[in-house]
């Protein structure tokens, strides 16, 4: 990592965050095994800065989101916040340090509770923080219900009278009632049509830019990602792949798995080159991940020095550009 | 029905009763498969592909579906062309999983959870070819084999839960084409899968194809996958065919406003949001089916609406060669 000064601290430092989840087996349900979801991931997002965080199922990119916000506690690493450590923090502290970090949730049917009013379920999190008298609150959830291209008039309404936009629409007004500076997107559009995503992805664009937050953006959609991000990393069985700023990455990919995600993402254009770059076989059990590199039992590239634990270490190869991969010689394209 | 057509439907109409009013989530909708063809039927929620997939498989819960009108003409292997629309269930029954394959979205939920790959690849083989339990085995193997299945003896006895998602849809794919049907229906086969999985599914399913000269349905919402899979392209809204034609011309220079900005509406790999770059995006969302605007469905949401687009609902016309658009402005779609 390059040295920073005070001035640009990064607003959020994850340092070999660690989330392992204990297998149970047998009649007494004792601990059998152990996986990791999350193995030594490290990185920083700067104030209004958006990191796109991508992988497929198993990769373990909505556990570290939810790691980082401690919705679930991690099993180890380090996660400073504006300059302060939050993990160990207790549950008071961590209340109001929760306050400037909120989340979007993925499926806008499942995560709005369907028997509280739209403007309890933004309004909820102010009376929690004590923020407002009771007039105040309502002027402040009319208010981000019109940010968020909703009408005033929604908030006496049930979530089952929206459709997915518009729910996810009010899932981005209550994060946004408390002010926080960071937000964890976790696939916020990916259960949306085509249509209404466009005018989600556009919505969060816009109130990033204006309200200057960080945001965490995971995702699977790779071009939804590179259109929001200002950086992407790439998770693949819980560990860090590659990290690079948005068009380095798409434009000079380095590891041999972003470059295959690249590949496979199907494209509209019938003119697009369809250079497929095929994976063989399926992602490894993370019970029993490979040794080494994880994604070398699938890696086209693979040599036997990929199987050694040094094959895991992230290194920086062009300014902001790291990547786990011991090869230099791989191009694709 | 021309000879090189596998499958021709004509008019269907499909409607569920719902309380108060009808809910016409299939209205009138026309379109052919040929031989050795992959039609793509695109869409999104609502827009009734689904529905005319499960119509042309007769498996419409009924109460409260219904096809109401409309012929779904099929040509079997024998050459013989039936109305699947008015078969009985008994003869349904011998025509679905035997000369009509279908793959659906999640494979777990298909496959059934109690018999092995094996076994339920062999099934389809035993009761629609008469095979016996051993020749069966055989070809449930082989076919796991054609799929690309690694260690395939070994798998035949395995359970669904012990294979992943991709593998239980290649196994799915194997049953579906086990009986060696004219017509494959895929229902967004591969949505649930993820990208590096979803590209060797796609390329199973061309490479299959090109050996068995199968016809395709193949019902997604991503104009993505069609670009990789179909050869001509159907697109639907709210219950209606809004625009059809071969997968180029109409990926490359679409006709109807709502195909043009469903396209738009997609980031592509090299897009970036630059400084106050915004996405394309299309207003509003799709009318409910038990209260549709009058005339042109997409009025409300569409850039070119003029008065006149609200008055009368516009035809199918043609606007190219192998290429037709529900429009009265396609002249002024870029």
């Amino acid at each position: 990592m390059t040295a920073v000064t005070v001035s640009e601290q990064p607003l959020l430092s994850v340092r070999n965050l660690e989330k392992r989840f204990p297998v149970r087996g047998g009649l007494l349900q004792r601990p059998v095994g152990w996986v990791k979801a999350v193995d030594d991931l490290s990185f920083d997002l700067n104030r209004g800065e958006v990191l796109g965080l991508v992988g497929e199922s198993g990769s373990g990119k909505t556990t570290a989101g939810r790691s980082i916000l401690r919705l679930i506690e991690p099993t180890g690493g380090s996660i400073r916040f504006d300059g302060q450590e939050i993990t160990g923090l207790p549950t008071a502290e961590m209340r109001a340090q929760r306050r400037r970090m909120q989340i979007v949730f993925q499926d806008p049917y499942a995560s709005l509770d369907p028997r509280q009013r739209v403007r309890d379920v933004i309004g909820e999190a102010l009376v929690i923080h004590n923020i407002g008298t009771r007039a105040d609150r309502r002027d402040r959830v009319a208010a981000l219900l019109e940010k968020v291209g909703l009408t005033a008039d929604a908030m006496d309404r049930f979530p089952h009278e929206f459709s997915g936009g518009q729910r996810q629409r009010i899932g981005i007004a209550r994060a946004l009632a408390v002010e926080p500076d960071f937000i964890v997107a976790d696939e916020p559009v990916s259960a949306l049509d085509v249509s209404v995503q466009a005018q989600v992805v556009n919505l969060l664009g816009d109130l990033q830019r204006e309200l200057g937050l960080a945001v965490l953006f995971i995702a699977h959609d790779l071009a939804v990602v590179r259109y929001i991000s200002d950086r992407v990393a790439v998770m693949y069985l819980g560990r860090l792949m590659e990290i690079a700023p948005s068009d380095s990455l798409y434009e000079r990919p380095r590891h041999p798995y972003t470059m295959a995600l690249l590949s496979a993402a199907p494209d509209p254009d019938p003119d697009a080159p369809k250079s497929r770059m095929l994976l063989d076989g399926d992602v490894p059990s993370p019970m029993n991940p490979p040794s080494g590199c994880v994604f070398r039992t699938r890696c086209p590239f693979a040599l036997p020095a990929c199987a050694a634990p040094e094959a895991r270490t992230l290194r920086e190869v062009a300014p902001g550009h790291s990547v786990a991969c011991i090869r230099d010689d791989v191009r694709v394209g | 029905m021309d000879t090189d057509l596998t499958l021709d439907i004509r008019n269907l109409q499909t409607h569920f009763t719902a309380d108060p009013g009808v809910s016409k989530a299939v209205d009138g909708v026309s379109f052919a498969v040929r031989r050795n063809e992959t039609l793509a039927v695109v869409g999104e929620s609502g827009s009734g592909k689904s529905v005319t997939s499960l119509s042309a498989m007769r498996l419409i819960p009924s109460p409260p579906g219904i096809i109401a009108g409309g012929e779904i003409l099929f040509r079997g292997r024998d050459g013989q062309v039936r109305d699947l629309a008015r078969l009985s269930e008994r003869a349904m029954r011998s025509v679905r999983g035997n000369e009509i394959g279908m793959i659906f979205q999640e494979p777990m939920t298909s496959l059934n959870p109690v018999y092995t790959v094996g076994d339920q690849i062999g099934e389809a083989l035993r009761y629609h070819q008469g095979l016996d339990r051993r020749a069966a085995r055989a070809e449930a193997l082989a076919m796991l084999k054609k799929v690309g299945i690694p260690a395939a003896e070994r798998r035949l006895d395995e359970y669904p839960h012990q294979m992943s998602g991709g593998m239980r849809q290649r196994v799915m794919i194997a049953m579906a084409l086990a009986c060696r049907p004219t017509l494959l229906i895929a229902d967004e086969p591969t949505t649930a899968l993820d990208v590096t999985i979803q590209a060797q599914i796609l390329d199973l399913m061309r490479r299959l194809q090109e050996e068995t000269g199968t016809s395709i349905l193949f019902i997604t919402h991503n104009l993505g996958v069609v670009a990789e899979v179909a050869h001509r392209v159907v697109v639907m809204y709210a219950g209606r065919i809004v625009e059809e034609g071969d997968v180029r011309s109409l990926l490359k220079s679409p006709k109807h406003p709502y195909t043009r900005g469903l396209l738009a509406c997609m980031p592509h790999l090299g897009q970036r949001r630059g400084d106050g770059g915004r996405l394309h995006a299309i207003p509003g969302s799709v009318p409910s089916p038990l209260n549709r605007p009058r005339g042109c469905t997409f009025a409300t949401r569409c850039p070119l609406a003029e008065p006149a687009c609200t008055a009368a609902e516009p035809v199918l016309e043609p606007v190219g060669p192998d290429h037709s658009a529900r429009c009265r402005r396609w002249r002024d779609v870029q």
